[in-house]
């Protein structure tokens, strides 16, 4: 045989093989990848859970936008929800500290329970559960008050200061932990709304954190910050792990796999899979779930 | 949507990125077929007393490593622009293991070759030139039936493959034991069947990285890593 046949029998071999290698995949086509519902793929589930989430399902109206989800989310664990736009990723997070009550036609059913409290009984306090839950969201939105204020704002209200000395405690530790202290330490009384997007975003991290919750939910917390700040908000996820349950709502898959233990793949308000995060980004269980990582849809 | 046209690595929303990959595959496959083509005129130049054509084989290794070093330059930068997950990782990630198989391949067939021009300027009498050639057409087959299962993604015959690593060896142990009986009735045939062992031992060789390019395949299509695990683990994998 000599070389230049042998190459192009490769390459003759690898047209004619690539065409039966693809022939059951034309079959199947994505719309056709059925989700069984209230099934998820992978290990939902979790040994003594911060969450326990039983077949939650969410309405808009009419609309079922979440359709019966049951998840665990454990202690000190950093779960990231991804999922195409519209999945429910979103509405599912704002369950999880009532972020939904404002919203008039939105109504939860199903069992959410934080702790064996249940989340959604009609007695319940909100203001309390959103103290225990602290939220970050997609766009920082310090208070427009001076960076001081902005995080001595929950422990004023929630009366966890009686002392002024405590409170510049609470605040300090606060601005630490989000790695903040030492750009921000000689301008407390600048106004918070003059700093970097970056920092802002910090700021409203330490603004959470002061109020000293269990949980802190991230709604694409990094998705209008830049690469450098990104990767100090990423940072400091991996830090408070240590002492929070972070739940993580990200449209970067990247950013998905390098700071979650779990990562949950949200498809038309089913949750698909739930794995190790090592596990869906290298070999995910399911078919959608590997779409969507690799780039085919969404 | 997946048209007829498109295969498992052809259906991302980037069309670009569907033609880095192909491109990435079609090369490999190119490099396999170069090596192999280099290991089969090897073996014909040793049993065929060529030296010319020993000397061709000798200089085609040049372009197997040039192959290797632009191969291993698309995956790079496919891994750079493309952050590649799931099925598409597995893919680049094995493709630049793959290669390294396929460069020593080609470093065997040039020791062959090597070996090749020794034994033609000695021209003595042919001795275990048999079992080069037995042994040469099986490990061949196996790396042809690995490039194969990697351009099908067929895991089943990756899994022969697998299996097949053993028969080697075995064929290789027997080889060795004829030729020590050469080299025990006349002393004057040691340096010539040393020769001869070195080619076997390469061709071996070439037959333990068919084998760890099966390894890939199966990787690549169940995201499973087989090495290093016994044959009925592998088994248990590729059946799921």
């Amino acid at each position: 045989m000599n070389m230049n046949e042998s190459i192009s029998r490769a390459a003759d071999n690898s047209d004619e093989t690539v065409m039966s290698a693809q022939e059951p995949e034309a079959e199947t086509r994505r719309e056709d990848i059925k989700v069984e519902e209230g099934k998820t793929v992978g290990v939902p589930y979790a040994d003594d859970p911060k969450f326990k989430l039983r077949n939650v399902e969410v309405f808009y109206g009419e609309d079922r936008a979440i359709k019966d989800i049951s998840l665990d989310i454990a202690r000190n664990e950093v779960i990231s929800f991804i999922g195409p736009s519209g999945c429910g990723k979103s509405t599912f997070l704002r369950c999880l500290n009532r972020m939904n009550d404002s919203i008039d036609i939105c109504r939860v059913k199903g069992q959410l329970m934080l702790d064996d409290e249940d989340i959604y009984h009609s007695k319940k306090d909100v203001v309390e559960l959103r103290a225990r839950v602290g939220m970050v969201f997609q766009k920082p939105n310090p208070f427009p008050k001076s960076i001081y204020d902005n995080v001595a704002y929950g422990p004023r209200i929630h009366g966890l200061a009686n002392r002024k000395s405590d409170l510049d405690e609470i605040v300090e530790n606060s601005l630490r932990k989000a790695g903040l202290w030492d750009e921000v330490k000689d301008r407390l009384d600048a106004t918070a709304t003059g700093m970097s997007g970056g920092q802002q975003q910090r700021l409203c991290i330490a603004r959470a954190i002061a109020v000293s919750p269990e949980v802190i939910l991230m709604d694409e917390p990094c998705s209008a910050l830049d690469p450098i700040a990104t990767a100090k908000v990423e940072e400091l996820i991996s830090e408070m792990s240590e002492t929070y349950t972070i739940v993580i709502v990200t449209h970067s898959m990247q950013q998905a796999a390098r700071v979650s233990h779990r990562t949950a793949y949200f498809h038309l308000g089913h949750l698909v899979e739930v794995n190790e995060t090592t596990k869906v980004f290298t070999s995910p269980e399911h078919e959608l779930t590997e779409s969507y990582i690799t780039g085919r849809f969404g | 949507m997946p048209t007829k046209k498109d295969d498992v690595y052809g259906d991302h929303i980037s069309h670009k990125f569907n033609d880095e990959l192909m491109e990435l595959k079609t090369e490999f496959l190119k490099m396999g077929g170069m090596v192999e083509a280099q290991v089969d005129r090897a073996i014909q130049a040793l049993v065929d007393n060529d030296g010319h054509l020993a000397d061709e084989v000798r200089a085609g290794d040049k372009k197997v490593d040039q192959m290797e070093m632009d191969i291993d330059e698309e995956a790079t930068l496919i891994i750079a622009r493309r952050q590649p997950t799931a099925r598409d990782l597995r893919l680049v990630i094995s493709v630049i293991k793959m290669v390294a198989d396929l460069e020593r391949v080609g470093d065997e067939a040039k020791k062959i070759a090597k070996f090749a021009i020794k034994l033609n300027e000695e021209g003595q009498a042919p001795r275990g030139y048999v079992e080069v050639r037995h042994i040469g057409n099986h490990v061949l087959s196996m790396l042809h039936d690995a490039l194969d299962a990697f351009a099908r993604l067929d895991s089943q015959q990756a899994l022969r493959i697998m299996k097949e690593d053993k028969r080697v060896d075995e064929e290789y142990q027997a080889a060795t034991r004829t030729l020590l009986t050469f080299m025990m009735e006349d002393t004057r045939n040691i340096s010539r069947c040393m020769s001869v062992m070195w080619v076997l031992r390469a061709l071996e060789r070439v037959g333990d990285h068919a084998c760890n390019i099966a390894e890939n395949v199966i990787f690549m299509v169940k995201g499973e890593d087989v090495r290093h695990t016994p044959v009925e683990e592998a088994e248990k994998v590729v059946g799921r």
